[in-house]
């Protein structure tokens, strides 16, 4: 198991936002969690990425209890991220927001920029390198030099992804990666993730398109008010009694396609 | 031969004018204006480093000013130290307060961040006021020596003060701008535009905002020390709240987060407010609005607003934008 | 025991005029979430209007202090019109500087129209009267009912009437607030004049135990800080007690600890509560 949490819960004030959720991803995998608005699934991305503390429970991740750790230790070992609304550096370039992804594998300091010694000429050739690479294989070379104000909200959630690949991950966390882009975008970031996969990255997604997490996903996790109500292949999941009164439950009006 | 490169044509005429300088100006008032502007300017590169560029609106620095200025002093008179180790001395201990106040202070956010470090900046000065046996309160500290000659140089002249505080200056401008334009000032200006992304990208941020802090207390340090090395006594007056006011208009009128933008600022008010006598007498009334004209209409200072004109003339004159190599031709 | 009530009496004045215009700073905070670094150099603007208006025209004492207020409150709207509302959007430090910049303005006016000097604000309560065996000057009992009244008349202003009503649901939720048709842009010049007219009482009533002058505003804007911090940004209650904890800390502290350090007590404080809970002592802690 690449990353595993046991009874895993978060409550902001009296609202269990996630409620003992045991959950596991296999290296390899592209895992999806769904689940109707406000049930839960950034929360429990937050908390495995470090931003809230749980308020009960363990986080494994290869094994090693990171319950505890910071948020940029739990990148350093290998889980990045991307958020729902898409964050990026703004005021930079595309390339820019991408370079400094990298910056973590090195170890630059004071000394080495004020003398320019080799550590700072080869780090710099290396982010450099390394943010060129990751720009090619999202598929954003020709926009490495605009400004992430102005370029298309499709391209700014690819920017978001190859930031967090520039990282060097194990596990990729994509909250919501085709939100608000239409339905040809859509299939391109779809195939983005799997070429990811072929890379060797296990990727956990949270997405209201269902066509694309049928597609993509080899084990969904639905929550529901925090709780986890189901989890298994996606023909599992679709005919799950319960998932589907859940949906139905709620008047989800984002499940747009 | 890289020094010779177009890109560094205009700092290079800069070095070369602010070296002659002494040579052309004869009036020992306007030089004396001119030495403060440049303290005021290293001090001014210490805010922009947390300031400008790390985003993080620390309002003690002239506070630490103090700090620098009165080890400085203290251990000169006191201790009998000549005026070189003392500034080393006073930049490392205000660096050691810098890293102090910023492990505690760095772990609030936004205008919490900017209230507590207000405050330190009273506290710092409040005791300087009044702690009456060691600083000398409201009399202040008299006699402090200046630098002794090194070697075959001797700093008695007002030119010899000059080219010493210049020296220290463009020392300042090679650091922070070595640090900026690298992988640390990249980290440092992620952590300004938001520090939650710059976390999940794996960096500690408290450890570089941290370092931020340190830098420009150091820088802070640095000035003081040439402060009282320069002007020979100290007044509680130098580290007031309003002098980190001061130093925040000199930050935003040249240019905050620039390379160039506190140079610009401390010099032009200063030379300003001393060469006219109306600007003398009404300075913050004209100031303050100017300040506030400045953050609405161009937040990035004087300095800013060149590069947004120089960028859109380029821009207009596709010819000069030459491919890479234009920028490694010979000046 | 007698030296214990008079310091109660002290902690109880200075206290009073913290309150006030700790009220109208974290007024403002809520509303706009503006740390307003001027808000010490309108008090101070509000003093000196008083001095002038019963020096040159001998208007009684009242008189000049609403005449004060008044004028306050227009410069206060100036102010939000001209200098905060265009950086409504702007990143949090910018108005912080524009504030800074208001500071520089209002200090150096004071400068260039009243000089450097310090004054005196005269007032018809300067007889001295025996209170529970106190000698106390009627002036500062003057401060603590008039604070009284003022505190009392905003909490009915707030809660009985619509406008304050929308006040405090702007400073509870200022994007809920403009969905529910409040109109922003009003309620946050309303705040500026409460603020501001406050801030100008304040001064008046201050002035004659303390002195007016250009930077008078300095420590109390700082100690306004300190007490909002304390008390929650943007909380009202806590302006208000915040304001008479401290008032009282000072006034305990320069008898029985250090007269020479006093000022420091309230920054002391601070340092040592935001060193413990970096996010302000009233808040919930969740990120
Ligand atoms: N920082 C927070 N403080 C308080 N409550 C929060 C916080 N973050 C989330 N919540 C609450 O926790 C619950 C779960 O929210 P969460 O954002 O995890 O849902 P979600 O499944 O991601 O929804 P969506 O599909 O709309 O993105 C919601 O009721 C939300 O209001
Ligand atoms: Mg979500």
């Amino acid at each position: 198991m690449l990353l595993s949490t046991v009874n895993l819960s978060k409550s902001f004030g009296g609202l269990m936002a996630v409620n003992s959720v045991d959950f596991s991803i296999k290296k390899g995998q592209i895992v999806a969690i769904i689940g109707p608005n406000g049930s839960g699934k950034t929360t429990f991305f937050n908390v495995v990425s470090g931003i809230h503390r749980p308020s009960a429970g363990k986080i494994f991740f290869n094994g090693e209890d990171i319950t505890g750790a910071p948020v940029y230790e739990r990148t350093l070992k290998g889980i990045a991220r991307t958020f729902q609304t898409t964050t990026l550096f703004s005021n930079a370039t595309v390339l820019d927001n991408v370079i400094v992804g990298h910056r973590l594998r090195t170890k630059t300091g004071f000394w080495d920029v004020l003398t320019r010694n080799r550590r700072f000429k080869e780090d710099e050739r290396k982010c450099r390198e390394k943010a060129l690479e990751v720009l090619e294989f999202a598929g954003l070379s020709n926009l490495a030099d605009r400004p992430v104000e102005n370029i298309p909200q499709e391209a700014r959630k690819r920017v978001a992804i190859a930031m967090a690949l520039a990282t060097d991950p194990q596990l990729v966390l994509l909250d919501e990666p085709a939100a608000g882009i239409n339905f040809d975008e859509t299939a391109g970031i779809t195939e983005l993730v799997r070429k990811m996969q072929k890379r060797g990255l296990t990727v956990c997604l949270i997405e209201h398109k269902m066509q694309m997490v049928m597609n993509l996903a080899e084990h969904i996790m639905v929550l529901n008010q925090g709780m986890k109500i189901a989890e298994g292949t996606p023909e599992e999941v679709a005919n799950n009694k319960v998932v589907i009164e859940a949906y139905l439950g709620s008047d989800d009006d984002a499940e747009d396609d | 031969m890289a020094l010779f490169t177009r890109k560094n044509c205009p700092a290079l005429a800069l070095v070369i004018l602010s070296l002659i300088l002494p040579l052309v100006i004869t009036n020992k008032y306007f030089m004396h204006v001119i030495i403060m502007g440049y303290i005021w300017a290293i001090a001014v590169y210490g805010l922009n480093i947390i300031l400008g560029y790390t985003g993080q609106t620390a309002l003690g620095h002239a506070g630490f000013m103090g700090i620098g200025a009165y080890t400085a002093g203290l251990l000169n008179l006191k201790l009998g130290l000549s005026f070189w180790p003392a500034m080393v001395l006073a930049c490392l201990f205000t660096a050691f307060l810098g890293w102090l106040a910023g492990i505690v202070s760095l772990r609030t956010r936004g205008h919490y961040f900017s209230i507590f470090t207000l405050c330190v900046g009273v506290i710092i000065h409040v005791v300087i006021t009044r702690w009456d046996d060691l600083t000398g309160g409201m009399n202040g500290l008299i006699g402090i020596s200046g630098p002794p000659p090194a070697g075959p140089v001797s700093f008695d002249s007002l030119q010899a003060q000059y080219y010493l505080v210049l020296f220290f200056l463009l020392a300042t401008i090679f650091v922070a701008g070595r640090v900026v334009n690298s992988l640390v000032g990249r980290t440092l200006t992620a952590i300004k535009t938001s520090e939650e992304l710059t976390e999940v990208l794996g960096i500690n941020t408290m450890k570089n905002k941290i370092f931020a802090f340190v830098l420009a207390t150091f820088f802070a340090g640095l000035a003081g020390a040439l402060y009282a090395g320069y002007i020979k006594f100290l007044g509680p007056q130098m580290c007031s709240v309003s002098m980190t006011f001061d130093m925040l208009l000199y930050l935003f009128v040249g240019g905050n987060g620039t390379i160039a933008g506190p140079l610009i600022g401390s010099l032009v008010l200063s030379t300003i407010t001393e060469s006219l006598q109306v600007v003398q007498e009404y300075r913050t009334v004209i100031f303050g609005p100017i300040l506030i004209v400045l953050i609405i209409f161009f937040p990035r200072g004087l300095y800013g607003g060149y590069e947004i004109l120089r960028d859109r003339i380029r821009r207009r004159l596709p010819a000069r934008e030459a491919p890479e190599g234009a920028k490694e031709e010979v000046c | 025991m007698d030296l214990f009530l008079q310091q109660i009496i002290n902690g109880l004045t200075t206290g009073s005029i913290y309150c006030l215009v700790a009220l109208g700073l974290t007024l403002v905070y809520g509303v706009m979430h503006l740390p307003n670094f001027a808000h010490g150099s309108l008090y101070m603007m509000g003093a000196f209007i008083t001095l002038t208006l019963i020096k040159s025209s001998g208007l009684n004492y009242w008189l000049a202090m609403l005449a004060s207020a008044v004028a306050l409150a227009a410069i206060g709207i100036a102010a939000e019109r001209l200098v905060f509302h265009p950086l409504r959007n702007a990143p949090h430090a910018n108005n912080l500087i524009a504030a800074v910049g208001l500071l520089l303005f209002l200090e150096g006016l004071a400068h260039v129209i009243w000089g450097p000097e310090f004054w005196q604000l005269p007032t018809p309560y300067d007889r001295v009267v025996q209170f529970l065996g106190l000698t106390i000057t009627q002036q500062r009992l003057f401060i603590v009912a008039a604070t009284l009244v003022l505190l009392a008349g905003l909490y009915l202003f707030l809660k009985k009437t619509l406008v304050g009503a929308s006040i405090e649901a702007m400073s509870q939720d200022r994007k809920g607030a403009s969905l529910v048709g409040i109109k922003v842009s009003r309620v946050s010049m309303l705040t500026f004049a409460i603020a501001t007219g406050l801030a100008a009482v304040a001064a008046s009533l201050a002035g004659p135990i303390n002195l007016v002058y250009p930077s008078m505003g300095h420590i109390v804007i700082l100690k306004a800080f300190v007490i909002i911090v304390l008390g929650g940004m943007g909380s009202l209650p806590g302006a208000v007690l915040g304001g008479y904890i401290l008032g009282l800390a000072e006034s305990m502290g320069a008898t029985y600890i250090s007269m020479a350090y006093k000022d420091l007590i309230a920054f002391a404080i601070l340092v040592l509560i935001l060193s413990l809970r970096p996010t302000g002592l009233l808040s919930g802690g969740v990120k």
